[in-house]
């Protein structure tokens, strides 16, 4: 194994057939283009890790020490950074401005966990958020989408932690593990993974060998 | 909107050689099924009342009356297990969902057949097949059986 893992885009969903004919969901993850942006090792940075870089950006959206960082080695401007915690064996065969080696996606049986950013919905009653029931719409309830009590009274005298209540929903860092990888079509540079991962289409992801 | 590489790898998995298929069309279709170790295919014949979806993941639903027992099968148009589509007739039909013969019995639920006009059957068999170049021998047998 050469990385444990890549950043990908989300492209969209669709179905295709295995050996025995049976049809699968599976999500087509555009793996992106990584460049070594940073080498870490234990004696310099106190861990082993690669810093690799994707999606290249104007100037002006960069601070100017995300610049300094990336033309010191005359790197291109990225717009993400990323880290992986690799091995040193791994970290000492790249060096600043390789290309992350990808031949991992080949091995059979992949699992991956992806790690995106979920699709926001902003504010939702408990009943969309949480699959509460209503009240009676009728017979002079007044109780339609309403929550409901929140708790006893002076014992336990608050309201328990992780009472499902409405609010702000998705839009937030959501990670699926385990994703086995269908198919990896290399001169495409896509990943078609069974299931669903998080996140809108053109979203960017990261994707991590079990 | 679909990304082009997805409508790519589509079109790996689509089968070029299925016929057209409309509602209302009398159609034969081989399943493969498997028992145990051994394959077979099974023939499911009767009119299609619905078509659903687009790309590889688009069916239709075959209904047929079997022993006084109505029988309905969808199928994915582009499943390797369906083995081949053969249209025996087309049907004229004026929607295209044709739920109402779920409500019909015997000669209430009969279709007329489609003489005339687009995907009606010409002397060569059915012109609006998948592959233009190969025209399904599915539309000629059926020629034959009639």
């Amino acid at each position: 194994m050469t990385a444990p893992g890549f950043l990908g885009q989300k492209l969209g969903m669709t179905q295709v057939f295995d050996e025995t004919g049976s049809a699968i969901a599976v999500t087509v993850v555009e793996v992106l283009d990584m460049t070594v942006t940073q080498v870490k090792t234990k004696e310099t940075d106190g861990y082993d890790a690669i810093q690799v870089g994707v999606i290249e950006a104007k100037p002006k959206h960069l601070t100017k020490a995300r610049q300094g960082h990336l033309t010191k080695n005359e790197l291109p401007l990225f717009r993400t950074l990323k880290e992986f915690r690799v091995s040193k064996e791994i970290v000492a065969t790249y060096k600043v401005g390789d290309k992350v080696d990808l031949s991992f996606l080949e091995t059979q049986g992949l699992l991956l966990s992806f790690t995106g950013q979920s699709i926001g919905k902003g504010t939702m009653g408990c009943i969309r958020r949480w699959g509460h029931h209503r009240g009676p719409m009728s017979h002079g309830s007044k109780n339609h989408r309403l929550p409901g009590s929140i708790g006893a009274g002076t014992t336990p005298g608050r309201v328990y932690r992780g009472l499902q209540m409405s609010g702000r929903t998705g839009n937030a860092t959501v990670t699926v593990q385990n994703l086995p990888v269908v198919r990896y079509i290399a001169d495409k540079n896509v990943v078609l993974v069974k299931g669903s991962v998080p996140g809108a289409e053109g979203g960017l992801l990261i994707a991590k060998v079990r | 909107m679909q990304h082009p590489l997805i409508r790519e790898i589509e079109k790996e998995y689509t089968r070029t050689d299925r016929p057209v298929l409309f509602p209302g069309d009398t159609v034969r279709v081989n399943v493969k099924i498997v028992e145990g170790s051994k394959e077979r295919i099974q023939a499911f014949e009767g009119i299609i009342i619905a078509k659903r979806g687009a790309g590889v993941g688009a069916t239709f639903r075959v209904r047929k009356v079997f022993q006084g027992v109505s029988v309905e099968r969808t199928f994915l148009i582009n499943s390797p297990r369906v083995e081949t589509i053969t249209v025996l007739r087309r049907g004229r039909v004026r929607r295209a969902k044709l739920y109402y013969l779920r409500d019909r019995m015997g000669k209430a639920a009969r279709i007329r057949e489609k003489t005339t006009g687009y995907a009606a059957p010409t002397k060569f068999g059915s012109i609006l097949v998948a592959n233009a170049n190969n025209p399904t021998e599915g539309t000629k047998k059926a020629k034959k059986k009639k």
